[in-house]
């Protein structure tokens, strides 16, 4: 099914991909169709290697910001085989942005911690569009001290454009909350796993993004701030978003040179939101590799690794040193 | 538009002061917060406060400065100076990012927008950090990452209190991207062992303290302090606004305001913050 949001981009994909549904839709092909059918799929998937191939930073958010990208609550359908949903802070509420619970995937049970927006209006008002409060924040560290409790690992799934930025949010410690998982993710002694499976908008992806082994999906992108908050203080105009993109480097082939990121997970050919199913399968290969291997970690090397894999990072020069 | 705060108007990114940074040249100057003009000297011999009656508006101090104010005499050992940033994004607004670090190390007189180091305060050693908002908005890249990791360790391993002053209206420096987000967890992580091993941090707080840094650090003191009427908060006021689409409440995201939240243990005026920071250390370090 050809997504229902079309980026400007994948204007050129989009005829060809609606002529292709036109002709899935002859209830009989005869011969010349079935020709004609085999003749546009491979037409449109030299197209798509064309157009993804070259896709530009700007254009990568836009891909990880598409509507209709899987999002925390269709890989829980898609990749794990049971999800018993854990609610609420114990402190202050139910923040939808936040999913946590326990979960199983294939014969490991693991605590899953995704951020969340939605599909339809509705939902994307009551995640603000997958921006958690400090409640959510909170939440995900309750999840994650009871993890570290019982032994299960821990996967993180991170897809926001940030932290919440309103007036209940800052009277509840948005600053404070984050700060505070921060810290304390640092010391869970169980290994963490987090993905970024769309947006990675600074403090608020960071507050559920120190782990063990940190990987992100083909098309997403990972930043210090938004490409337009960035545009905004720097040419005094969110419209040089563009711009920005460009200027932070900020996508999974940066990271991964920068060595912040230990892999990108690859999407299939057009981008996770042609096809919810081959990247969930792609997402659940890695994740079972990365399982394992995080798990095999001696659990008296753990936190020291941990520690390490976040020490080394920072870019600098020191004189006589 | 109508400003955030009561003390410091705020520009496009809604964190950072609009107009000087610091004390402004010149024998005179306006109080940002009564409107007053003052000699300036009796600013400067009242540890940057207003000597107007009833006014007590906090100026802008540099990292220097507060550690001449916080600190016995002569007793800070600076560590680390050598630390410099580079330019690993190949950064470049309307300067490339290696030229504007020269500027503001120009300016300030700075290496980079943070000195750390070892000192008394009143006779008791500690370990120190001051962030200075002048430089690229007292901004965290790799250079404010690693003195204050360093800082931290080794307040951990000399079994050390530690004490942070942040000023900081940049957060994390977008100059250095991914880098710059990155050094919240490094330094955190190092604050969590300090933490584990019993080491007391008190975290000082001032105008303005935003972004990145508030939502690191500089929230997690054992103790945390802020001097009055400071900007303090996650999202800047000017993007709150605009999210939330309503005027802001009167004294939104100031110490006060986060003092009445729950964030901040105790407001203390710039000439009793020596006194305080002493008396909790002698609570809380045998």
């Amino acid at each position: 099914m050809p997504p229902q949001y079309r980026l400007p981009f994948e204007k050129p994909l989009v005829v060809l991909e609606d002529r292709l549904a036109e002709f899935e839709r002859v209830p009989d092909p005869d011969f010349s169709l079935r020709d004609q059918i085999r003749t546009t799929r491979l037409e449109l998937k030299k197209l798509r290697r064309e157009v993804f191939e070259k896709l530009d930073p700007w254009e990568i958010v836009q891909v990880a910001r598409h509507p209709d990208r899987p999002h925390s609550s269709d890989y829980l359908e898609l990749v794990f085989d049971e999800f018993v949903e854990l609610h609420g802070d114990r402190s202050f509420g139910d923040d939808p942005a936040v999913i946590t619970g326990f979960a199983k995937l294939e014969e490991r049970r693991v605590m899953f911690i995704g951020q969340q927006k939605g599909h339809n209006l509705k939902d994307r008002e009551k995640t603000q569009n997958g921006s958690p409060h400090p409640e959510g924040y909170r939440k995900a560290l309750v999840r994650m001290q009871m993890a570290e409790k019982f032994k299960l690992p821990i996967v993180c799934f991170i897809d926001t454009q940030g932290a919440y930025p309103g007036i209940g949010a800052e009277e509840r410690g948005q600053a404070y909350q984050i700060a505070l998982n921060i810290r304390e993710m640092s010391q869970v002694d169980t290994p963490i796993i987090c993905i970024v499976i769309g947006e990675g908008g600074s403090g608020g992806a960071l507050a559920i993004g120190i782990g063990d082994h940190i990987a992100m999906l083909q098309y997403t992108y990972y930043s210090v701030i938004s490409p337009e908050g960035c545009a905004g203080i720097l040419w005094k105009d969110r419209k040089y978003a563009d711009k920005a993109a460009r200027a932070l480097k900020f996508t999974s082939a940066d990271l991964l040179r920068f060595g912040v990121i230990d892999e990108i997970i690859p999407e299939p050919l057009g981008a996770a939101h042609r096809d919810h199913r081959s990247t969930a399968m792609y997402l659940k290969g890695a994740l079972q590799r990365i399982l394992k291997d995080v798990t095999a970690i001696p659990k008296a090397e753990l936190l020291n690794r941990r520690y390490e894999k976040f020490r080394r990072i920072g870019v600098f020069e020191e004189v006589g040193a | 538009m109508k400003s955030a705060t009561p003390t410091e108007p705020v520009n496009e990114n809604g964190a950072e002061p609009r107009k000087k940074r610091g004390v402004p040249e010149g024998l005179w100057i306006r109080c940002d917060g009564c409107g007053a003009t003052i000699y300036k000297k009796m600013v400067e011999e009242r540890m940057g406060i207003c000597p107007e009656p009833g006014c007590n508006h906090h100026f802008y101090v540099p990292a220097r400065r507060r550690i001449e104010q916080l600190l016995d005499t002569d007793s800070f050992e600076e560590w680390y100076p050598n630390i410099t940033s580079r330019d690993p994004l190949g950064f470049a607004d309307r300067k490339p990012y290696p030229a504007r670090v020269k500027d503001e190390q120009a300016k300030t007189g700075l290496t980079d927008a943070c000195i750390v180091g070892r000192g008394y305060l009143r006779g008791r050693p500690l370990i120190c950090g001051i962030t200075d908002s002048a430089f690229i908005m007292g901004s965290m890249g790799s250079v404010v990452g690693e003195k204050l990791t360093r800082a931290i360790e080794e307040a951990t391993r000399l079994h050390l209190p530690l004490v942070i002053v942040s000023g900081s209206g940049g957060g994390a420096r977008m100059h250095e991207g991914i880098l710059s987000l990155m050094q919240m967890g490094k330094v955190c992580a190092a604050l969590a062992r300090y933490h584990e091993s019993k080491g007391l941090f008190v975290s000082v707080l001032t105008n303005p303290t935003m972004g990145g840094v508030a939502a690191s650090f500089a929230s997690l003191g054992d103790v945390v302090i802020a001097e009055p009427k400071a900007l303090v908060g996650f999202a800047g006021p000017r993007v709150v606004q605009a999210t939330v689409k309503q005027e802001l409440p009167e004294g939104f995201q100031t110490s006060e305001f986060l003092l009445a939240h729950g964030f901040v243990d105790r407001i203390v005026a710039r000439q009793d913050l020596r006194t305080e920071i002493a008396r909790v250390i002698d609570y809380c370090v045998r």
